[in-house]
C-alpha cells in the first residue's frame, strides 16, 4: 500500500481514537478543524482539481450554516435526513448561480468575482431581516438523525463530522480517478488543449463548482449545529482567504493537503493566540499569521505536502523542477 | 452534432467524398482598422497535405485559429466536410473530425504518455463526463489512446512522464493528442518547431503517412521540409494570399520570389 | 424626489465615484503594467485615512500647518513606503502564479492590520475638514451642499486629468503604457524596467493613501475600511475591464450612482445593488466594458 494511504487512513483512526483521550474542550476544537478540512476539501476540488481559484467558499458554508438554523423548527427537533440535503441543496445552488456568472470569466477576472459574489452574500445576511442583521441567529433545538443520534451531545456530533470527512474525502478520491475527475485535472493543465480535443469545458468546470458548493454547505451545516449559532461573520471574506491558505499550506493537487492544511492552520491560529507563548502580544495574532502565511507560500511551493519531497530533493542536489513535476503528481 | 451524424455517410472508407474536407472561403479577420487575415480560400482535400507558409505576422496563426474556431472570423465561411460549422465552437468541431496541434506544446507534462492520449480521446467516447467510472478502466479511451500514440511512434514510452520526453518525442505526442480523436483533417501549426535533423526526417515520415489517411494543413517555417511534403502551398503576406497552388507553381511565381522566396536561398529547395 | 435632493445625490454620487476612480486606477495600473494582483491595496487607502488622523497633531507641532500639510507629508511618506514596499516585497511577486499573489498580498493585509493596530489601536474616528473647506454651498432655496464634498470631487478630476495628461503627453507615460504591452520589448530598449516598476508602484500606493485621506473627513476612519474598499474596487476593475484606466473611470461612476441612488431608492437592498450591477455587465460583457485600455 502507498505511503499516502497509510497516512490517510492512519489520520482517521487517530482522529476516531482521539475522543478517548480528550476533554470536552478538545472535543469541540477538533471537532471545528474536520469541518475545516471538509471546507477545504471543497475547495481543493477547485483549485487543486480544476485550477480555479475561488476566493468565495464562505459564502457556500455560511448559506449552508443559515439555512440550517433558518430551517429549523422552533419547537421540536428537525431531522438531519431532510436539514442537510436542503442546506447542502442551498448551498449548491447559490455556487450553480455565482459559478454560471463567473466562469464566463478569465483568471484574475475569476478571484475578483467570486470574492465579490461572496460579498454580496454577506451583505444580503448583513443588512437585511433575513439573516438576522449582525446580532446573527440562534439554533434552538439541533437536529437529530432517527432516534438515537443526537447532534446536541458533542460526542454524537464529533463522530458524525468524522464520518461525514471520510465520506466527503471517499468521494472526492473516487471523483478523481474517474474520466470527469481526469477532465477536470486536464482543464487544469491546459484548457486550450481540452477544448482542442473536444471537451466543452464549462459544464465541467460548473459542476465542479456546484460540488464544491455543495460540500462547503455540509460544512456550513455542520458548524451551525455544533455552534447552536449563526452570524454574518461566518460569511466573511477573511474566512473564504483562510481556507484558501489551508489548502495552499497542505499542498495543492493532493486530497491530503487540504487535511493537513487545516489542522496546520487551526494549530498556527492557536499557537500565535497562545497568550503562554507570546503574552500581551497574543490579542494582535493577525501579525504573526500573516507572515506564517507569507513565508509559507514563499518558502513551500508544494506546501506541506511537498516539504518531505523539497528536503529529500534539497539533500540530494536535484533540481527544483523535478521536484516540482514530483509534487504535482496524484 | 456528432461526429457520426456527418460520417454517417462514409463510414470508415469514405467513400462518398466528392468535396474536400475542409474548405474556408473568403475568410477576413479584422481587428479595428488593421486587417490580420484578408479574404483567403483554401481547400484540403483528404490525402493531401496543404501547407501555409508566410513569414511571421503574415495572419498564419490567425487563419488556423479561425479555422480551429477558436476565433471567430469577421467574414467568410468555415466549411467541414460539406457542413458550414462557421459558427460552432471549437469542441464541436473537434469532435466532428476536426483535429489540431499547437505550436507550443500543449500536453499535459504531469500525466503519462498515454493518460495524455486517453485524456484527448475521453471527448470523443460515450458519456465522457461520466463520473461515476473509473478512467482507467475506460477500454474505449484507453484502445484510442494506444492507437494514436503507436501511429505516432510512441508506442514505447508510453508509461513515461510527458514532462520527461525529449523535445522530439513531446512534438510526436502533440500529434498523437491530435490524433486520439479520429479526426477527420488535422490543423498542423508548427509541428517541427525546435527539432534536430534526424527527428524532422521521423516527423516528415509521420506526415506522409497519416496524409494518406487525413486532409493536412500544415503551417510552417522550414521550407526544405515544405517542399518535400506538400501537395499545395498556399503564401500568405501581411494578411493576404499572393500564390496558391502546386509547389513548383509557388517556386517560379515571381511575385512569391519577390516577396518572400527572395530572402531564402533558392539553390537549397 | 425633487429637484434638489436628485442634485444632490448627483454631486454625492460624483464625489464617490471619482474618489473611488482614485484607489481603483492605482489596483488596476498595478495589474495591468506589473501583472501582479495586490489585495493589499485597500490597505494603502486605509493607512491614507489613517494617516490623516494620526498625522494631523504631529504636523500642527512640528511644521505648524493644518490639512493641506498633512496631505503633503501623508503623500510623500506614502510614496516612500511604496517605493520600500515594491523594493523589498512586491518585485518577488512578479514571477510568481496569481494565486501565489493572492496569498501573499492577503498575508501583508493582516500584517498591515496589526501594525496599525499596534501604532494607532482599533478605535473608529473622524477627521476634521479644514477650516476653508468646512462651509456649505446654498443649493435651491432650502438645501445646502458642503464645500468639502465639491472640494474632493475637484481633486479627484484635477488628479484624473493629470494622470491622463502624464500617460498621453510625457515619456514616462509612454514608457509606463509600452511596459504594459509588452514587457520584454521595453527592456530590450534599455529602458531601467525595475525603476518604471517601482514609480508606477508608488504612484499606485500614493493614489489610494491620498485617497484615503482626503475622505477621511467624509467617512468615518475605521479598521475594516480596506477590505471594503478593496472589495468595491475589485468590482470596478472587473466592470471597467482590467488596465483599463478609462474603463475604471467610467466603472467608478457607474458604482457611485448605483450605490449612492441605490441607498436612497432601497436602504434595504444597497449594500447589494453593486453587485447585482456586476452580475448584470458580467451576462453581457464578460470582459469588462473595456478591454487593456
Amino acid at each position: 500500500m502507498k505511503p499516502r494511504v497509510i497516512f490517510v487512513i492512519a489520520s482517521f483512526v487517530a482522529l476516531a481514537l482521539y475522543p478517548l483521550v480528550a476533554a470536552g474542550f478538545g472535543i469541540d476544537l477538533i471537532t471545528k478543524v474536520m469541518i475545516f478540512a471538509i471546507v477545504a476539501l471543497s475547495l481543493e476540488l477547485l483549485v487543486g482539481g480544476t485550477g480555479l481559484v475561488c476566493f468565495g467558499q464562505a459564502a457556500f458554508f455560511g448559506i449552508g450554516s443559515y439555512v440550517a438554523v433558518l430551517l429549523s423548527p422552533q419547537d421540536g427537533p428537525a431531522s438531519v435526513a431532510w436539514l442537510l440535503p436542503a442546506a447542502m441543496l442551498a448551498a449548491a445552488g447559490y455556487a450553480m448561480a455565482v459559478g454560471a456568472l463567473s466562469l464566463r470569466t478569465r483568471g484574475v477576472y475569476f478571484i475578483m468575482v467570486t470574492l465579490a459574489f461572496a460579498q454580496m452574500a454577506y451583505y444580503v445576511v448583513h443588512d437585511t431581516p433575513l439573516g438576522g442583521g449582525t446580532d446573527g441567529i440562534y439554533l434552538m433545538m439541533k437536529p437529530v438523525l432517527g432516534e438515537r443520534i443526537d447532534l446536541d451531545r458533542p460526542i454524537i456530533l464529533y463522530f458524525f463530522t468524522l464520518f461525514a470527512l471520510i465520506l466527503v474525502f471517499g468521494f472526492l478520491s473516487l471523483l478523481q480517478r474517474s474520466r470527469f475527475g481526469r477532465a477536470l485535472a486536464g482543464i487544469r493543465v491546459n484548457e486550450q488543449r481540452m477544448r482542442a480535443t473536444g471537451f466543452e469545458t464549462y459544464p465541467y468546470k460548473l459542476a465542479a463548482f456546484t460540488i464544491s458548493g455543495a460540500i462547503a454547505g455540509l460544512g456550513g451545516f455542520l458548524f451551525a449545529v455544533k455552534d447552536g449559532f449563526v452570524n454574518p461573520e461566518l460569511m466573511s471574506w477573511h474566512f473564504s482567504g483562510s481556507v484558501l491558505i489551508m489548502v495552499i499550506l497542505g499542498g495543492i493537487g493532493h486530497l491530503r493537503g487540504a487535511l493537513i492544511g487545516a489542522f496546520a492552520f487551526a494549530l498556527l491560529q492557536e499557537l500565535f493566540q497562545s497568550e503562554a507563548i507570546f503574552g500581551a502580544f497574543a490579542k494582535h495574532w493577525h501579525l504573526g499569521l500573516g507572515l506564517a502565511i507569507i513565508a509559507s507560500v514563499a518558502a513551500l511551493p508544494n506546501g506541506l505536502v511537498g516539504l518531505p519531497g523539497q528536503i529529500r530533493d534539497r539533500l540530494m542536489g536535484r533540481s527544483s523542477r523535478r521536484a516540482q513535476i514530483e509534487g504535482m503528481r496524484g | 452534432m456528432s461526429r457520426s451524424a456527418i460520417e454517417s455517410s462514409g463510414a470508415s472508407s469514405h467513400p462518398r467524398e466528392s468535396g474536400p474536407l475542409l474548405r474556408g472561403q473568403e475568410i477576413t479577420r479584422r481587428w479595428g482598422g488593421l486587417v490580420a487575415v484578408n479574404q483567403v480560400s483554401l481547400e484540403i482535400a483528404r490525402g493531401s497535405v496543404h501547407a501555409v507558409i508566410g513569414t511571421n505576422g503574415a495572419g498564419k496563426s490567425t487563419l488556423v485559429n479561425i479555422l480551429s474556431g477558436e476565433l471567430a472570423p469577421t467574414s467568410g465561411r468555415v466549411e467541414l466536410m460539406g457542413q458550414d460549422v462557421t459558427g460552432w465552437s471549437q469542441p464541436r468541431r473537434a469532435r466532428a473530425g476536426l483535429g489540431r496541434s499547437y505550436q507550443r506544446n500543449t500536453i499535459y507534462p504531469s500525466f503519462s504518455v498515454l493518460e495524455n492520449c486517453r485524456l484527448a480521446a475521453q471527448a470523443s467516447t460515450p458519456k465522457p463526463w461520466a463520473w461515476w467510472q473509473d478512467a482507467d478502466r475506460c477500454a474505449q479511451s484507453i484502445a484510442a489512446a494506444h492507437k494514436a500514440a503507436d501511429r505516432a511512434g510512441l508506442a514505447l514510452v508510453l508509461d513515461r512522464e510527458a514532462g520527461l520526453l525529449s523535445h522530439g518525442q513531446k512534438r510526436q505526442l502533440e500529434i498523437a493528442m491530435c490524433l486520439a480523436t479520429a479526426p477527420q483533417v488535422l490543423l498542423l501549426d508548427e509541428p517541427l518547431a525546435g527539432m534536430g535533423a534526424e527527428e524532422t526526417e521521423r516527423m516528415l515520415a509521420l506526415l506522409v503517412e497519416l496524409k494518406a489517411q487525413h486532409g493536412i494543413l500544415l503551417i510552417e517555417h522550414d521550407m526544405d521540409a515544405v517542399f518535400r511534403v506538400a501537395d499545395c502551398i498556399t503564401v500568405m503576406v501581411n494578411g493576404s494570399v499572393i500564390a496558391s497552388g502546386a509547389p513548383d507553381f509557388v517556386r517560379q511565381s515571381p511575385e512569391v520570389q519577390v516577396a518572400y522566396l527572395g530572402e531564402q536561398d533558392l539553390e537549397q529547395i | 424626489m425633487s429637484l434638489t435632493t436628485f442634485l444632490i445625490q448627483c454631486l454625492n454620487s460624483l464625489q464617490y465615484g471619482l474618489l473611488l476612480f482614485l484607489v481603483a486606477s492605482g489596483l488596476t495600473l498595478i495589474f495591468g503594467i506589473m501583472g501582479v494582483i495586490n489585495l493589499a491595496h485597500g490597505s494603502f487607502y486605509m493607512i491614507g485615512a489613517y494617516m490623516a488622523f494620526a498625522l494631523s497633531p504631529i504636523v500642527a507641532a512640528t511644521l505648524g500647518g493644518g490639512f493641506f500639510s498633512v496631505l503633503v507629508a501623508g503623500v510623500l511618506l506614502a510614496i516612500l513606503l511604496g517605493y520600500v514596499l515594491e523594493w523589498i516585497f512586491y518585485s518577488y511577486l512578479y514571477e510568481r502564479e496569481h494565486l501565489q499573489q493572492v496569498l501573499m498580498t492577503y498575508g501583508l493585509i493582516l500584517v498591515f492590520e496589526e501594525l496599525r493596530s499596534l501604532l494607532v489601536g482599533d478605535d473608529v474616528h473622524g477627521v476634521q475638514a479644514p477650516e476653508i473647506l468646512s462651509g456649505t454651498l446654498p443649493l435651491g432655496d432650502l438645501m445646502t451642499y458642503p464645500v468639502y464634498r465639491i472640494f474632493i470631487s475637484a481633486v479627484c478630476m484635477v488628479l484624473a486629468l493629470g494622470m491622463y495628461l502624464v500617460f498621453t503627453r510625457t515619456r514616462l507615460g509612454m514608457m509606463i503604457r509600452a511596459g504594459s504591452a509588452n514587457r520584454e520589448m521595453v527592456q530590450s530598449l534599455g529602458i531601467d524596467i525595475q525603476f518604471l516598476y517601482r514609480v508606477v508602484f508608488a504612484a499606485g500606493v500614493a493614489l489610494a493613501a491620498f485617497a484615503g485621506m482626503v475622505a477621511a473627513p467624509v467617512s468615518s476612519v475605521y479598521p475594516g475600511m480596506g477590505g471594503s474598499v478593496l472589495i468595491i474596487c475589485f468590482v470596478v476593475v472587473v466592470i471597467g475591464g482590467i488596465g483599463s484606466i478609462r474603463g475604471a473611470l467610467l466603472a467608478a461612476l457607474l458604482i457611485g450612482f448605483v450605490d449612492t441612488f441605490g441607498k436612497v431608492v432601497l436602504p434595504q437592498a444597497a449594500g447589494v445593488l453593486v453587485y447585482v450591477l456586476m452580475a448584470v455587465i458580467l451576462l453581457w460583457k464578460p470582459d469588462g466594458l473595456f478591454k487593456a485600455g
